[in-house]
């Protein structure tokens, strides 16, 4: 694998993920539509099946926001190509950009230059986790400003419990409600420090919509919360309807005895995601 | 299929009710946050199209230069709601008549929805491939150097663009309230529930 190799399928997997949703999501929005009875909300998921459908058949990102560019990589101890993933990142980024294109979205907070390309200081944001073996998983999803900016941290007084993390999060979808571009997928963190929560909750929308988690207690958690979101009415893109939330992801870390950080983190309909594995041989599969 | 097309018959416009949906044939033309206040500040003989006559559409396209001509790549709804400020000022003065958005508006447009006999309209959010595709052609595009492509009013020419929801009419109803309301009754029964 050279390093040409490498950033082209970097751009691949950019592409596909900003040019179409997850299979599980577009088959989540196609219940959703035979769900729906009011015509408000029929109306919406309509025009986002059709749009989805012209982004596939026209590789066409399927919205103007074409997110921050946001990689999460799981990295094999052994993995030799190690030392030249950050620089093929940041350069498919730039690449892509070009290509696709890609709105540029980096923008320096204090003198509001935009830097024409998506990369920036720490940007594409990487997210690295050095697990056994000697294969890389990267996990690419560009993340739309609209859904990030209804993402809420609340450091919640301990003793509320469980029952106060449920009131939280619906209460911050209630709050939220057509901003986010609903139906969402609602990650949420639990637990660490505050930067742990937030990341956390970021991470928790990479398993598959529908997915539930491996651990009984979180996935009752999830199907509850899940449950009683739809019961809010907010409905696809905030018109009203019983698709509010296609998705509840929750991730936890053991906390502070004084801290309960809960972390909420809203995905959009457009859930945009790829994911490219590399072997031991250098071998790039784009395998979702 | 409900068409409308451009220049906008007012009369029509103002008999749409909310949960109305239609699509649009015509020209729509792009406005964000600098471009109201940018046709607000200048003099009447200074602004460069009529914006009564067609649609508005709060939008800031990803778009380029294909082969010298300007293709537009992706151009979903922004959120209305930074526009609550001057939108009233903008729907006196210029006479617009259907503004297209996501999110919903504050009562201010709703007031000024009411006197002008105008809607706003809900596009979807993020479905910014489906719009691309029924834009036909960039006709104009004004101010691009000075507010940059996204703030830009970009002139597209459309053929059954949509689907718009009414969610605001000139009658004073508001989807987004009435779900407002809904939804916080629906929140206080679920969580008496826990």
């Amino acid at each position: 694998m050279n390093k040409k190799e490498l950033e082209d399928n970097l751009v691949k997997g950019i592409q596909k993920a900003v040019t179409s949703v997850t299979k599980e999501t577009e088959k989540k929005l196609r219940d959703a539509k035979n769900k729906e009875e009011k015509e408000g909300a029929k109306v919406q998921l309509k025009a986002i099946l059709e749009n989805i459908d012209v982004g596939k058949n026209e590789k066409r990102p399927i919205c103007q926001d074409t997110g921050t560019q946001t990689f999460f990589i799981e990295v094999g101890e052994d993995f030799k190509w190690l030392g030249s993933l950050k620089s093929a990142v940041n350069n498919s980024v730039k690449k892509s950009t070009e290509k696709i294109p890609l709105r540029p979205n980096a923008i320096d907070p204090i003198s509001d230059e935009n830097s024409g390309d998506n990369t920036g200081r720490f940007i594409p944001s990487i997210h690295w986790d050095i697990v056994e073996g000697d294969e890389a998983i990267i996990h690419i999803i560009p993340k739309g400003g609209g859904s990030e900016n209804m993402s809420k941290l609340e450091m919640m007084t301990p003793g509320k419990g469980l029952k106060g993390v449920k009131e939280i999060v619906l209460d911050q979808i209630a709050e939220m409600a057509g901003k986010p571009c609903p139906p969402t997928i609602v990650g949420i963190g639990l637990g660490g420090g505050a930067d742990l929560a937030m990341e956390l909750a970021k991470k928790a929308l990479l398993r598959p919509v529908g997915e539930r988690h491996i651990e009984n207690r979180i996935a009752e958690l999830e199907e509850e919360l899940l449950e009683k979101a739809n019961e809010l009415g907010v409905g696809p893109m905030g018109v009203g309807g019983k698709t509010t939330v296609l998705d509840v992801k929750i991730e936890y870390a053991h906390r502070h005895p004084a801290s309960y950080p809960v972390a909420v983190l809203p995905q959009c309909w457009a859930n945009r995601q790829a994911k490219l594995k590399i072997t031991s041989k250098g071998e790039i599969e784009v395998v979702r | 299929m409900k068409v409308l097309e451009t220049p906008l018959d007012h009369e029509k416009v103002k008999e749409l009710r909310v949960g109305d949906a239609f699509y649009i044939t015509g020209t729509i033309f792009t406005a964000r946050d600098a471009a109201h206040e940018k046709l607000l500040e200048i003099d009447d003989e200074d602004v460069p199209f009529d914006p009564s006559e067609y649609a508005m559409f709060h939008c800031g396209p990803a778009i380029h230069k294909e082969k010298g001509e300007w293709k537009v790549v992706s151009a979903g709804p922004t959120t209305s709601i930074r526009m609550e400020i001057f939108e009233d000022d903008f729907i006196e003065r210029f006479g617009t008549k259907v503004i297209i958005g996501k999110g919903g508006m504050g009562e201010r447009t709703l007031k000024a929805l009411k006197k002008h006999g105008a809607v706003y309209c809900q596009y979807t959010g993020g479905a910014g491939a489906l719009m691309a595709n029924a834009i036909k052609e960039v006709e104009d595009v004004y101010f691009l150097e000075e507010l940059g492509i996204p703030e830009a009013f970009w002139m597209f020419r459309v053929e059954e663009a949509g689907p718009f929801l009414v969610t605001m009419d000139s009658a004073g109803n508001s989807i987004h309230d009435d779900v407002a309301e809904e939804v916080s009754k629906n929140l206080e029964k679920v969580k008496s529930k826990l």
